[in-house]
């Protein structure tokens, strides 16, 4: 693998996690429980929606091949997609959508913590602006955990269960393999597995404020990041994000 | 518009010698044009107009998210999905606004909520409808947005001061959403055969509901009258409708798109265009809950807010033990 193919990968782990994730959210638009909720999670997908175009934007002038941030978003099947399963994974009820928000914006405010240092510049500078946002989205999300971890006794049990449910997602972000070790070694990306010290402090802490119980098996799910197996509700995602795209390829929307 | 056949509390305008000295100075200092504050002294009848008529504008901001969030998971571009998003955002915070500003009346933001769930309170008569294809998304921000601006733009100066405040906050943001709306549409008049079709059927399916947002014709109604002595009402709805007519109809010429009504012309000595009137008894019908979303666009809001009671639950739950621990603190 060049440098350039696992830059190229790198980035779109990146663009593909917020533009996953930042999807699933959009998808509360309009239905959440509180007028508050709505502007605050269609706020976070915005955030997405541009980190995403810097990040897909950057992937594809890497690759070289005429792709820009729309084609490579639209136009890509599932095997394609380079993002963690965690951003995949199905909202659920409320709980689990945030609870799977904060289990992500811990790994991505730790992760672009250090990019802010990348010895790539553009890369450095995405992490910049997108760095700002994410501390926001955790300082939220963690928030809202903590309040519904330690609220009622249902939302308590809520809560429990979604930390059950997405639990096993977790270990996938501190895989690494060929491509973070050239990033490593480039000074462009941190090697994830060095993080997960610092984010299993920050989850614990987190987790008792809530009252909440960390599962003891770490068993990770994995697949996402290098496209060998996501899970089945990648496919449904895409089916409705890409139809437009896919089914009149020759519009200019 | 988002308020729409609001019921003017009371029996119509009063004669000077039938009010009572405090309605008097009320109606002189709206006359001066003066903004009549919460804390002011207001007639009855005034409050409730007042409530029904801001509480309907929150709840369509609301209703109205729905529609256009039918195309957020579809839109065809990150810019798209982009723009569509931020729009969505800022017409729930125009919800947010109105109901702060119908707090103020001294009704809360649940209770008006329970109102619009339980079927008590309407919301605009065009949210009933739906969005089939991604034109409509273009079709919504350009007519639905340019209709309520119509509405809008005058009540800047309503006479009550909270929701006056809330129309010059809320009136930039609708005429940015107006021009992206247009612009979407535009996109898709000037692009692919296929996509003019969707242009062209928005058009079809969006004119006549969007002409319907105005209400019925009301330059004969002593309702009408006493809202506009009020000044919570600036123009009639003829007016209103006229005017959104003349202006759109230009703007449809340019994208090459047909306005669905024979008898549209221009009129050289009105100084205006002539156009048919919407069916009125499909208005009537879409009111009364017989639209083609209604009952969809109320199930939607129910689940939601049923299946939010123990996320508002579960936070009010822990503000309260948060505020006993620092009590306890103390
Ligand atoms: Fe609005
Ligand atoms: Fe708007």
């Amino acid at each position: 693998m060049t440098r350039q193919d696992a830059l190229f990968q790198f980035l779109l782990r990146m663009g593909d996690n917020t533009l996953i994730l930042g999807h699933r959210i959009s998808e509360w638009c309009g239905i959440a429980p509180v007028l508050e909720e709505d502007i605050a999670l269609a706020n976070t997908a915005l955030d997405f929606i541009g980190q995403t175009q810097f990040w897909l934007g950057y992937a594809g002038e890497v690759e070289g091949k005429d792709q820009d941030a729309d084609r490579l978003a639209f136009h890509r099947d599932a095997w394609d997609f380079r993002n963690v399963l965690l951003c995949e994974m199905p909202n659920g009820d409320f709980g689990q959508t945030i609870m799977r928000q904060f289990l992500f914006d811990a790994w991505h405010s730790i992760f672009l913590g250090r990019l802010l240092k990348s010895s790539d510049p553009r890369v450095a500078e995405i992490a910049e602006k997108a760095s700002k946002e994410v501390a926001y989205h955790l300082e939220r999300s963690a928030g809202t955990v903590v309040a519904l971890g330690d609220g009622t006794e249902e939302s308590h049990a809520r809560m429990q269960a979604a930390l059950d449910y997405l639990y096993p997602y977790v270990g996938e972000m501190f895989l690494s393999d060929e491509v973070d070790q050239q990033m490593a070694e480039a000074g462009i990306a941190p090697d994830p597995a060095t993080l997960r010290e610092e984010y299993d402090a920050l989850v614990a802490r987190v987790m008792a404020e809530a009252t909440l119980n960390i599962p003891e098996n770490r068993y990770a799910h994995k697949g996402g990041r290098d496209g060998y197996m996501h899970t089945e509700h990648l496919g449904h995602l895409l089916c409705e994000m890409q139809w437009l795209q896919r089914a009149y390829p020759d519009a200019k929307w | 518009m988002y308020a729409q056949m609001i019921k003017t509390a009371g029996t119509g305008v009063k004669d000077r010698d039938e009010m009572s000295e405090e309605e008097r100075k009320f109606q002189d200092r709206i006359d001066a044009g003066e903004k009549i504050e919460p804390k002011d002294w207001m007639p009855d009848d005034y409050r409730a107009t007042l409530i029904r008529q801001i509480g309907q504008h929150a709840h369509s901001e609301i209703v109205g998210t729905l529609p256009e969030g039918n195309w957020v998971t579809r839109a065809p571009t990150l810019e798209r999905k982009a723009i569509l998003l931020a729009k969505v955002q800022d017409e729930a915070g125009h919800g947010l606004y109105l109901y702060c500003a119908a707090e103020t009346l001294g009704i809360s933001r649940d209770e008006l909520t329970e109102d619009l769930l339980s079927g008590k309170m309407k919301y605009s008569s065009i949210f009933n409808y739906p969005t089939l294809n991604w034109a409509d998304i273009g079709a919504v921000g350009w007519l639905v947005d340019g209709a309520a601006i119509m509405n809008q733009v005058p009540l800047q100066r309503t006479s009550f001061g909270p929701y006056s405040r809330a129309m010059i906050r809320i009136c930039k943001e609708e005429s940015f959403h107006q021009r992206q709306g247009y612009d979407a549409i535009r996109a898709c008049a000037e692009g692919t055969p296929a996509q003019k079709k969707m242009a062209q059927d928005a058009m079809n399916r969006f004119w006549y509901p969007a002409l319907m947002m105005f209400g019925p014709s009301d330059t004969d109604s002593v309702h009408s009258a006493q809202s506009m002595a009020w000044k919570i009402k600036i123009n009639t709805n003829d007016e209103l409708r006229q005017k959104f007519v003349d202006q759109t109809v230009p703007q449809a010429e340019y994208l090459g798109l047909t306005i669905p009504d024979p008898n549209l012309k221009w009129n050289e000595e009105r100084g205006h265009y002539d156009f048919s009137q919407p069916d009125w008894s499909e208005f009537f019908n879409v009111i009364k809950g017989n639209g083609p979303c209604n009952v969809d666009r109320m199930a939607a809001r129910n689940k939601a807010w049923d299946d939010g009671e123990w996320v508002r639950e579960g936070m009010l739950a822990h503000a309260r033990k948060k505020a006993a621990a620092k009590v306890a603190a103390e």
